[in-house]
């Protein structure tokens, strides 16, 4: 039987303080440019009070409801994925000495523990995504890993769906079920908070909590009900290896720029490059790897050139992977419906549509 | 943790000139503990790391049983392996591996091996020759097939003049334009395979080159009535990690690195020869 417990708004400062005390650095959302972005949050009036977002294919807008909610948006551009698998970041370094000999040395990320506050359901589903495929393979990966290590994670669930979410019908969301340290759903006066790891459980201990009522708990289940509205949906496995060749890949091929926005966006998306960069006195280098994205003409070069060369490849080969590749490689989608590749297409291309016409 | 994207220091123990530009790198890793532990299998790779300028995906052509020293026999095809082949006999290199999943030799043994390849030299099946002639008893008729655009670019001559005159060796060569002096076949690789010699019901063939090559003569082949799942295919794509990470090689599902480089026919054979993909 899980426990519900309540944290009153006007309490809700000691998480943070507690936070602090334990040597966490706070990641939360915050209204920035437009856009509601995860980064540094010190004091709880950087939340977005009050702050919803509307969002359609090519289109993402903030407005003020004057609500007292501080989650009652659905994501923007980013949310977890920078701070477990890092945009850039150094892997090794190697010296040559005077003999010619190389001296390789790891470069691993500096343990930071981090807690990041207001994950949704989508994205914690795509985080266990990124962890199968960085920590759970036969290579798993060391600077992931110290990232993850340090990672405390606080869900929220979700009240308001953008009209791009369709978590519902990848199964993802809108519920948060697993994966969180700490759990919210935010009501008028507070927040219902469940416990879903002993570090979770160990900062509670700490917090000035409440017994969640029942009225509570049911204003909560009531209140996130209201997300489960969606009107976008996915098949669960549209069979793409056998459209390959379908007259639709030209289509959208013909619409999209190849900005590669989708994928640099989206919170499964795990391609890299790696890249070298040799100190100027020529004895040390320092090798780094990059973000890399499906829709860079260089992703597929071999020699006497690339192997996808038009948006049509690009998008091809995106949506396949993402959506048919990912069974065989992970044994589900590699989609968690969070709509992000839909609002931050520059030119409206929704994956669902497309899936649809070329399923049709 | 292993850190598999960290390279180990390598020394090179000898280098050969092949050809013009295609050179060969014997390797030894400096560490004697990591040098112990070492194996690989014919149709792996390493990936070669040169000092400031980066690294390479490259087969390992020499003998598993001698895994002590390994060879790495490279073209100079751009920005790496051009600088590569200024390297000298002692000096040093980065090394990672081995990786991938090779060819089938167990599956072989006892069974006709039917080697097709296509372009300038095989690297990947070149490991395959070497293991069947060490173990020469061990399987049955060795069909060496080789096709190149032309004549002029046929590398290794002495070797096909010496693979041929052992028993139970058979060499085809094609050429698709030929000088007067070519003595083999004019045409493509795959239109050679009339006159291969061997049983199609107890043969693995193993198959190496352009992707539009390597789908024609599994056409061939499976008309020939040899098993989908005896032919096999080495793949190529972009590679950065070589451990299923970095996303560059993959292939459908599959990735190249780790999944492949060879892939038995029925595994991928619903992608290829799809253009631009
Ligand atoms: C499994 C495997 C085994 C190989 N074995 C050999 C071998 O034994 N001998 C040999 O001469 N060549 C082999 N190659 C091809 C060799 O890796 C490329 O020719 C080489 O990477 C080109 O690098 P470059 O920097 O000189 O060329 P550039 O064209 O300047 O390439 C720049 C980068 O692109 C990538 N890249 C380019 N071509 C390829 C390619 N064909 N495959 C993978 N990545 C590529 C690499 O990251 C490379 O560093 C193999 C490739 C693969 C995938
Ligand atoms: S494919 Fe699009 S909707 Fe699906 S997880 Fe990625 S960004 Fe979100
Ligand atoms: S689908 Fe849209 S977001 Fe993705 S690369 Fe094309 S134009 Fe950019
Ligand atoms: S080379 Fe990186 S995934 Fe295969």
């Amino acid at each position: 039987m899980v426990m519900h417990h309540f944290l009153a708004r006007t309490d809700f400062h000691a998480l943070l303080d507690m936070l602090v005390v334990e040597g966490y650095a706070c990641i939360g959302p915050q209204v920035r440019q437009g856009s509601i972005v995860f980064d540094r949050l010190h004091d709880v009036s950087q939340l977005p009070t009050g702050w919803q977002d509307t969002q359609q294919p090519g289109h993402y807008r903030l407005h003020q409801t004057g609500s007292p909610y501080w989650f009652d948006w659905a994501n923007g551009a980013a949310a977890i994925k920078p701070h477990t698998f890092a945009p850039q970041e150094n892997l090794w370094k190697v010296v040559r000495d005077e003999s010619g000999r190389l001296h390789f040395k790891t470069i691993l990320p500096k343990p930071q523990k981090i807690a990041i506050l207001g994950v949704r359901a989508c994205d914690l589903a795509a985080l266990a995504l990124q962890d199968q495929h960085f920590l759970h393979g036969e290579y798993p990966d060391p600077y992931y890993q110290q990232r993850r290590d340090n990672l405390l994670l606080i869900g929220v669930n979700c009240t308001h769906a953008a009209a791009t979410c369709f978590c519902v019908s990848t199964g993802d969301g809108p519920a948060i079920r697993s994966g969180y340290d700490l759990l919210l759903s935010e009501i008028d006066d507070g927040f219902v908070l469940e416990i879903g790891s002993a570090r979770g459980e160990h900062l509670a201990k700490q917090l000035p909590l409440h017994a969640a009522s029942a009225t509570q708990q049911a204003t909560a289940q009531q209140r996130m009900q209201a997300a489960t509205q969606q009107s976008r949906t996915l098949p669960e496995k549209p069979p793409l290896y056998d459209l390959l060749q379908h007259p639709h890949w030209e289509d959208v091929g013909a619409r999209c720029i190849a900005c590669g926005n989708c994928t640099s966006v989206c919170p499964t998306c795990f391609c890299h490059q790696e890249v070298e960069h040799p100190a100027l006195d020529g004895n040390s280098s320092t090798h780094q790897r990059l973000w890399n994205s499906c829709f860079d003409p260089s992703h597929s070069h071999i020699h006497g050139g690339a192997v996808r060369r038009t948006p049509k490849d690009y998008y091809r080969q995106w949506l396949t992977h993402k959506l048919a590749g990912w069974h065989e490689q992970f044994g589900r989608s590699g989609c968690t419906g969070c709509g992000r590749c839909i609002s931050w297409c520059p030119v409206g291309i929704d994956l669902t549509a497309e899936v649809g016409s070329l399923t049709a | 943790m292993n850190n598999a994207y960290l390279p180990h220091e390598a020394e090179i123990v000898a280098r050969i000139q092949e050809a013009p530009d295609i050179f060969t790198l014997r390797l030894q890793f400096t560490d004697p503990e990591l040098q112990a532990n070492y194996s690989f299998a014919p149709g792996q790779f390493n990936m070669l790391y040169l000092h400031g300028v980066g690294e390479v995906p490259i087969s390992i052509v020499s003998d598993p049983e001698n895994a002590n020293l390994y060879d790495h026999t490279i073209r100079v095809v751009g920005r790496v392996t051009q600088a590569m082949a200024a390297l000298q006999q002692g000096d040093y290199i980065g090394v990672r591996g081995s990786y991938g999943r090779g060819w089938p030799m167990a599956e072989a043994e006892g069974r006709d091996v039917v080697l097709i390849t296509g372009g300038l030299g095989c690297a990947p099946v070149v490991s395959v020759i070497n293991y069947v002639l060490q173990r020469r008893e061990r399987f049955g008729r060795l069909v060496i097939m080789q096709g190149v655009k032309h004549s002029n670019d046929l590398i290794w001559r002495e070797q096909y003049a010496a693979w041929s005159k052992l028993p139970d060796t058979q060499i085809l060569l094609a050429a698709n334009e030929t000088t007067p002096h070519w003595a083999f076949d004019s045409g493509f690789v795959t239109d050679l395979l009339d006159k291969a010699n061997f049983e199609a019901d107890n043969a693995s063939a193993m198959l190496c080159g352009p992707e539009i090559m390597m789908q024609v003569a599994s056409q061939r082949l499976l008309e020939k009535h040899v098993a989908a799942d005896d032919i096999w295919l080495s793949m190529e794509r972009n590679m950065h990690c070589a451990v299923g990470h970095c996303g560059h090689c993959q292939f459908g599902g599959q990735f190249i690195c780790k999944d492949g480089p060879v892939f038995p026919l029925p595994a991928i054979s619903h992608l290829l020869g799809v253009k631009g993909f």
